[in-house]
């Protein structure tokens, strides 16, 4: 496992209430996730899902620094960006329970969350495909003169599929404002990133082959990730288009919920919990003077919204069987014949 | 009227849908400078300028990707994939992800995108430059597949598809690019989901597609001048939305049904019209329903084997007469 080169000193200070922000969205990042392994253990959500424990910094880093009308594009492990960007929690635990009030009204699931409305345009469980689809998204945005960015998050093992390169040359070659985000938590699925990669660091050491610089940064720490993606938001805002961007990270969890992680050699998961991005954010704000209370307060209310979120995700009714025979087509029909 | 080849149909209805909507962009490989392979969009980037008819590197998912987060955000774009067989490389991007958005998000998106793609055989090119893949699209909830014959539906159905707000895949056939055609003047529009009677017989009633189209024409004409057999040919122009309330009463008119095919036999469009036929009008037919279609086999090249492979006049006007007569 290849060393995170040292933070450079950042170009400009994190404001405190900003700093709030990154720890709040943290927790309920994590929060959230939690919740939704507990209700799988209860069997209140079926299927499949994919959690982000321990990669929280990245998701939360990127909700704060975008604006509201930047477009965001998440993989099946989409959960925690979805919310980032302020999707309705109980939008999210309801789409993963199979209820009517989830974002999708229960018909997309937990690998596909979207929410338009806050600029999350879709999960995607087709590795790689949303890769271009967010260069598209940029583009619109570069051909109507909006000044939107488009943040594309993905793992380390979409770095070998045909689309990440196909995305990559597209991107540069139009000069498009997408910032590309590769959480390189080690391990694709269940095999090591490195075993079945021919360079160390899967996005960054391909970043030279597309006139790209190479990014590597800390992705366990929420600072450095939002120095990062102002610096890659505002340059891609700016005209200067595309980046990539290689955040190291892991997870705490296996790659789905039908993985217990046993691959991963003794120790390893212990050491990263040392790196937990929440906690040793946590001692960083007391370091930097902010009060117990406050941060109490902060994880207090956090909680209570996941308490809250989940007890309205509960009560919401299954969907309504009317919706299979709708929206197909943009008119809202299904029919493919007279 | 003026007469345009099916080539000159596709730009000028390209050309019509840019002019009326600022939101409609063309890319594609070698569309821009080169005027497309097949010359099909020559003078659209003259007309248009860089911004909105883009030349791609070959890359056919970043394609198509591009033009499905566009259309996603506010564009109508028009991408072509240069040729049918080359939709299998991008396949991911059109059939899991521009098909499935919408309902997948409970209708929060709309994609209003078309991707033209020239299909089909007679230019001897071998058997992954010559497939008649539409029947490939239409297995895919989501898709709207559209198939002119002729130059005026090839600008009439290129401005529905633009407009229609869904993923239409348009299969422009190759071997008929040098056509030509009467094609109304101003602006011009055809629904889609509507197919067309070309001649209404008596005996039985022929449906095809694209080139089969011509080649049905040609073979009714033969079967009444030489046979005594009076056939209605229908041009089904799009597979989805299917036109089955034409087909239907055609078949119930005439009581034989004759579905001339260039897709390879398997799971063919011919076998779910077949299938519709036999459900909704069963006691209206007089005999089996007939399907002529390409073998199921890879696309030979050399051109006597193309051409002993693809339906062909005489083979239609032979199966017809014999399985009639």
């Amino acid at each position: 496992m290849s060393a995170i080169p040292k933070a450079k000193k950042p170009a400009f200070e994190i404001g405190r209430e900003t700093r709030l922000d990154l720890f709040r969205l943290q927790l309920e990042l994590r929060m959230c996730e939690k919740r939704a392994f507990d209700l799988f253990l209860q069997n209140m959500i079926k299927g499949t899902s994919h959690l982000s424990l321990g990669q929280e910094a990245i998701a939360a880093a990127f909700g704060v620094a975008m604006k509201a009308d930047d477009y965001t594009f998440c993989t099946y492990r989409g959960h925690a960006h979805t919310l980032a960007r302020g999707a309705s929690m109980t939008g999210v635990l309801g789409e993963l329970m199979g209820r009517e009030c989830g974002l999708l009204g229960g018909k997309g699931g937990s690998m596909h969350l979207t929410d338009v409305e806050k600029g999350v345009m879709g999960s995607y469980a087709i590795i790689g495909a949303h890769l271009p689809i967010a260069a598209g998204a940029a583009w619109s945005a570069q051909y109507r003169g909006t000044k939107q960015v488009a943040v594309c998050f993905f793992g380390d093992g979409t770095t070998n599929i045909g689309a990440f390169h196909e995305a990559l040359n597209f991107s540069v070659i139009w000069n498009l404002p997408v910032v590309f985000v590769c959480e390189n938590n080690f391990y694709m699925e269940y095999t090591p990133i490195r075993s079945v990669t021919a360079v160390d660091a899967p996005a960054a050491d391909r970043a030279a082959a597309y006139g790209l610089p190479s990014i590597i940064v800390d992705g366990n720490d929420a600072d450095i990730m939002y120095e990062t993606a102002m610096a890659a938001i505002d340059k891609a805002r700016a005209g200067g288009g595309p980046s990539l961007i290689e955040a190291r990270t892991y997870r705490h969890s296996g790659h789905s919920r039908a993985d217990p992680a046993k691959y991963r050699p003794e120790g390893e998961l212990e050491e990263w919990l040392k790196k937990d991005p929440i906690p040793t954010y946590r001692e960083r704000l007391l370091r930097l003077g902010f009060s117990e209370g406050t941060l109490k307060g902060i994880e207090e209310d956090t909680q209570r919204k996941v308490d809250e979120a989940t007890t309205a995700a509960k009560a919401s009714p299954v969907p309504s069987l009317d919706v299979i025979d709708k929206d197909v087509w943009a008119d809202g029909s299904t029919a493919w014949r007279n | 009227m003026a007469e345009l080849t099916y080539r000159d149909a596709v730009a000028a209805g390209i050309a019509q849908e840019m002019r009326r909507d600022p939101n409609v962009v063309f890319l594609g490989e070698d569309v821009a400078h080169a005027g497309g392979v097949f010359k099909a969009t020559v003078g659209l980037l003259d007309e248009f300028g860089p911004l909105r008819v883009r030349d791609c590197p070959i890359s056919e998912q970043a394609i198509l990707g591009a033009a499905m987060g566009a259309a996603m955000t506010g564009l109508k774009p028009i991408a072509e994939i240069m040729f049918s067989d080359f939709l299998a490389v991008c396949w991911d991007i059109i059939a899991n992800e521009m098909a499935k958005m919408r309902y997948m998000t409970n209708g929060q998106v709309t994609m209003p995108v078309v991707i033209r793609t020239a299909n089909g055989a007679g230019s001897r090119f071998g058997a992954q430059h010559s497939q008649s893949l539409e029947n490939w699209a239409m297995t895919v909830p989501g898709l709207k597949v559209v198939a002119p014959a002729y130059p005026a539906d090839v600008k009439g159905l290129l401005a529905a598809a633009v407009r229609d707000g869904n993923p239409v895949v348009f299969f422009e056939q190759k071997s008929l690019y040098s056509m030509k055609g009467e094609v109304p003047d101003g602006e011009h529009y055809e629904p889609l989901g509507k197919a067309k009677v070309l001649r209404r017989g008596r005996h039985c009633t022929i449906v095809a597609l694209a080139a089969m189209v011509h080649r049905s024409m040609d073979a009714a004409e033969i079967l009444q001048r030489e046979h005594g057999i009076d056939a209605t040919v229908i041009d089904l122009r799009c597979l989805v939305p299917l036109d089955t309330q034409t087909i239907l009463a055609e078949v119930a008119r005439t009581g034989h049904l004759i579905t001339v095919e260039e897709n390879p036999r398997l799971c063919g469009w011919g076998a779910e019209i077949s299938s519709i036929v036999t459900e909704e009008c069963f006691w209206d037919l007089d005999g089996p329903i007939i399907r002529i279609t390409t073998p199921h086999i890879p696309l030979p090249s050399a051109d006597a084997l193309e051409d002993a492979t693809i339906p062909s006049v005489a083979r239609i006007v032979e199966t017809v007469r014999t399985r009639l007569g």
